[in-house]
């Protein structure tokens, strides 16, 4: 056996001093396979040690939470018994170093994480980021990525409903791939991780255990070098088809009363499984890893504590259930093994061949493991742009519209969602494409909104901004199909925290998202930190993602943002001051990349998403969409493109700049369809509630039509932006 | 009416095979692949899905299946089989139709809808359907259609093509073509018309709140034909 020093530690990701502190807090050197199992739960993506202290901020709590952040996933009420089970996770150092089995077993380990607590899965979303498209790179990781995404998400039968897709040269060396799943459980029957009892039988279910993903998590944790290439090893192979077996095998044992806790085996495998268990339930446990089956020959307990091969589960029994619950997954042709069993004593024990290997109290694998008060730095708000008017004397409105709608993060993103399986389950009633994805909860009135966002950009410039505005984006996507927003989830990406500018980046967007899910009253449920998104000193920008769900009570009064009538009224609802800085008209049109992003007013957010929801009650909306990157006219043009139809804009009134009011992202909008009859209703109602808007145009023809100033058929501007992404993909 | 779903491991279009079928008035019943007899029905089907996970080949290791034999000898006694997408794969891999279905053209998962056009109503599964074109909603990876000269011929004689991919004016010509299929086919018959194996899913389109209701056309036809 090898003799474990320091260096060995060291190579495990360990820093010296928290290798002096287990040999302190065990009273000895640690053996090869202890040690591997506090480098998996000390390292930084399991143990959240630079950002524990800061995600105790997150607003956590709400009238409609049932589970907050600490479990396999969140839980939210959506009325009668129903409940949601939802999160988002990352799975971006793998996805970089092996795109399709990087990404396909981040959809596998999330899609666990939902079943786990005895949903079924019932839609996939995920949010996606790569390098420049110039970069040499991308194309092929995007290629692997969205085959992954689909080729695990398909099989599974679960309908991959909204995404987000990304460009920024930021990501060159960092792709990020971040995985959600919502489903759907009865609120009376949820399973959770913590065991209760002694002597309960551990059962080991699912795939067999192989060498793959040995050290994932310490990977995770780590940041990228020139040898990258040689982790690919540690990155787990997925196999849908065994996941799709083990979901239905375990919500067939979940129709029973047998099972006392279950937790999937992800990062970390059967080590942080079994202690997860243990922890929560204050207990011991004791695991014979000669019971644990085994893929390949010879594996060693350092091996198989540390292996994440995929598609695996913990379950605790009770007593005698063992041979019913062996049926089952017999029945679904997988593994099933008792391996150990609950105890007392508070430590992890386990035997190899009839010798204890291995023996650490469980406290000092999680609650004492290290937490860091990192140092960090304020991002100072940078100062605002003041265009001159010469910037735009020679600028058309045109040509502008042109550019920014094959900007590669406005352009079409259909070449990726037609290889997902978005229609499966045959509940899916607002596609990808849209506002958000909508599905209906099968058999009911009611449907689930979701959606999933992320503005590197504006965190970038301003993190505490940024971190305020995805939050609120995510609120407004909800409102924009009629659904009222109820929780969100968060995968925050980050650079490295040992820096203080990536530390103080991290600070300062959990900050704004804190105020903003406080205020808007839209909790974080659950969700995970991918730090270390670094390569050769090169970081990537602050991206948290922020899964949104909504509910609907009536899924027939669900909106959509295609246009409906000739003759119809545009309105944008919320002010526009024509906010340029980090727009994408600033960066396109005017190359400038300073300044700050654009203001978050959480009073009139608030304000506008909840009026436009009293005129979606009172029926007067006929279509609705928000406004966000590209402004006004890129999302009237989206409108239009969709339905086909043109819309005529009135004149702008007074001196007002035409480029900035169509494509300043001032944050806060909506653009609703009205039909003439209630113009006048709308107007009153959105006057008595103080709410700014201002009237657009009229739907009308198939051109977008500005007096003197723009005349484009929507066929002009729908072929740049179908064919941007796909004539990418084939060059 | 009685109907059977067959689920193998990996199929995921089972349930929505099932809600479809019971809104149109059928009495479905499910049935596990390692059963060896299918309960009494009028018609089978294969539903959709990622058989044994398709691995070898899709559709094949289902092909050999436990319940296959009994699928087979109420196809060849005349029983309604309908095959849909990887059902469709199933049905080619047992030889109850010919032909193959190989990896689409482009190499990509396709979901999304297609325009299909109806070349053959003297049967019982588009009898009463009064379009010509429907519209239907295909995902799949596998489902470019290929058969040899000599079956080509042999289908095209005995009227054996049932649906092919074509644009809403009923045009199946190969900018139609979403996966490279001979003959811009999407489903066939056996020689009987007893057999139907198809890629487009109609149990996908059987709400105006979903893609689109063509597929209440196929399935309010098939019981009516019954």
């Amino acid at each position: 056996m090898v003799e474990v020093n320091e260096k060995i530690a060291i190579e495990h990701g360990l820093k010296s001093d928290e290798y002096k502190k287990i040999c302190d807090l065990l009273k000895r050197t640690p053996n090869i396979t202890e040690l591997g199992i506090f480098s998996a739960m000390w390292n930084e993506h399991c143990s959240y040690k630079s950002s524990r202290r800061h995600l105790k901020k997150l607003h956590t709590k709400g009238d409609q939470v049932i589970q907050g952040p600490g479990e396999n996933a969140g839980v939210v009420d959506i009325d009668d018994d129903d409940a949601i089970v939802f999160k988002i996770e990352s799975h971006n150092h793998p996805s970089f170093i092996e795109p399709y089995q990087g990404a396909a077993t981040g959809v596998g380990g999330i899609m666990r994480d939902v079943f786990t607590m005895g949903a079924r899965p019932i839609a996939n979303l995920n949010s996606i980021h790569f390098g420049s498209p110039e970069h040499e790179k991308t194309r092929n990781l995007l290629r692997g990525v969205v085959k992954g995404i689909g080729g695990y998400g398909n099989c599974m039968g679960v309908p991959t409903i909204a995404g987000q897709t990304c460009f920024d040269e930021s990501y060159n060396g960092n792709i990020l791939v971040n995985a959600m799943t919502l489903g759907l459980v009865n609120k009376n029957k949820i399973f959770y991780s913590k065991a209760a009892g002694i002597n309960k039988p551990v059962i080991y279910v699912g795939s067999k255990t192989g060498r793959d993903g040995i050290h994932g998590a310490s990977m995770a944790s780590a940041i990228f070098d020139e040898k990258i290439e040689e982790k690919k090893p540690t990155v787990q192979v997925g196999d849908p088809f065994t996941e799709k077996l083990l979901l239905e095998a375990c919500l067939e044992l979940m129709a029973g009363k047998s099972i006392i806790s279950i937790q999937d085996m992800g990062a970390a495998g059967l080590t942080s499984s079994s202690i997860e268990m243990a922890s929560k339930g204050d207990l011991g446990i004791e695991i014979d890893l000669t019971k644990v089956p085994c893929r390949e020959e010879n594996m060693t307990p350092y091996e198989i504590m540390l292996s994440e091969s995929q598609e695996r589960m913990l379950i605790v029994l009770e007593e005698g259930k063992e041979n019913e619950a062996k049926k089952i997954f017999d029945k679904w042709n997988l593994d099933f093994a008792v391996i150990g069993k609950t105890t007392n004593s508070k430590n992890i024990e386990l035997f190899f061949k009839n010798k204890k290997v291995a023996e650490i109290p469980i406290d000092f694998l999680a609650e004492n493991a290290p937490m860091y008060d990192r140092k960090w730095i304020k991002t100072k708000l940078p100062k605002e742009n003041k265009f001159s008017k010469d910037r735009f004397k020679s600028l058309k409105l045109n040509d502008c519209l042109k550019k920014v709608l094959i900007d590669p993060n406005i352009a079409d993103k259909e070449w990726i969602w037609d290889q997902y399986d978005h229609t499966v389950m045959g509940d899916t009633i607002q596609k990808p494409g849209g506002n958000a994805g909508v599905v209906r909860v099968h058999g009911t009135n009611k449907a689930v909104a979701a959606a999933v966002d992320s503005s590197a950009t504006y965190c970038h410039a301003h993190p505490q901004t940024g971190g305020k505005q995805v939050v609120c984006e995510s609120w407004r996507n909800m409102i924009s199909v009629g659904a009222k927003p109820i929780a969100i989830t968060n995968c925050l990406n980050f650079g490295n925290p040992e820096k203080e500018k990536n530390m103080g980046e991290f600070v300062e967007c959990v900050e704004g998202i804190t105020e903003a899910s406080k205020y808007l009253n839209y909790p974080v449920v659950s969700g995970n930190v991918s730090f270390y998104n670094e390569t050769k000193d090169k970081g990537i920008k602050p991206t948290p993602s922020i899964g949104g769900i909504g509910l609907l009570s009536n899924y027939k009064e669900m909106m959509t943002m295609e246009l409906k009538n000739e003759g119809n009224y545009l309105i944008v609802i919320g002010k526009t001051e024509g906010h340029l800085d980090q727009s994408v008209f600033a960066r396109n049109i005017l190359s400038e990349f300073n300044g700050p992003p654009p203001e978050v007013n959480l009073f009139n957010e608030k304000q506008n998403g909840m009026s436009v929801l009293n005129l979606k009650n009172k029926n007067l909306i006929e279509t609705c969409h928000d406004v966000s990157l590209g402004g006004i006219l890129t999302a009237i043009s989206k409108m239009s493109i969709k339905s086909g139809k043109g819309v005529k804009l009135f004149p702008l009134e007074g001196l007002v700049n035409k480029f900035e009011y169509f494509f300043g992202e001032d944050q806060g909008r909506y653009i609703i369809e009205i039909k003439p009859e209630n113009l006048e209703n709308v107007e009153n109602m959105l006057k008595k509630d103080s709410i700014h808007f201002d009237k657009l145009g009229l739907v009308e023809g198939n051109k977008i039509i500005l007096e003197n100033d723009l005349k484009l058929p929507i066929d002009d501007i729908k072929e740049g932006y179908k064919k941007w992404l796909k004539e990418y993909m084939v060059n | 009416m009685k109907s059977s779903v067959i689920i193998f491991p990996g199929s995921n279009c089972d349930r929505d095979m099932d809600v479809a079928l019971k809104k149109f008035g059928f009495d479905n019943q499910m049935v596990w692949h390692n059963d060896v007899k299918i309960p009494k029905s009028d018609l089978i089907v294969l539903p959709g899905g990622f058989s044994y996970g398709d691995y070898l080949r899709c559709g094949s290791i289902a092909g050999k299946s436990r319940i296959i034999k009994s699928v087979i000898d109420f196809a060849n006694s005349g029983g309604l089989v309908l095959g849909i997408c990887n059902g469709f794969q199933i049905l080619t891999e047992t030889g109850l139709l010919p032909g193959i279905l190989q990896q689409n053209k482009y190499l990509n998962f396709i979901c999304k809808n297609v325009f299909i056009k109806i070349k053959n109503k003297e049967n019982k599964y588009f009898k009463k359907i009064k379009k010509e074109v429907l519209e239907l909603h295909i995902a799949h990876n596998e489902g470019n259609y290929f058969c040899s000269k000599d079956e080509l011929k042999s289908i095209e004689d005995n009227g054996q093509i049932a649906v092919t991919y074509c644009d809403h004016k009923g045009n199946d010509d190969e900018k139609n073509n979403p996966n490279g299929a001979l003959k811009n086919i999407a489903g066939i018959f056996n020689k009987d018309k007893n057999i139907l194996g198809m890629m487009p899913h109609p149990e996908r389109m059987i709400d105006p709140f979903l893609s689109g209701e063509d597929g209440s056309l196929f399935f309010k036809n098939l019981i009516e034909s019954l």
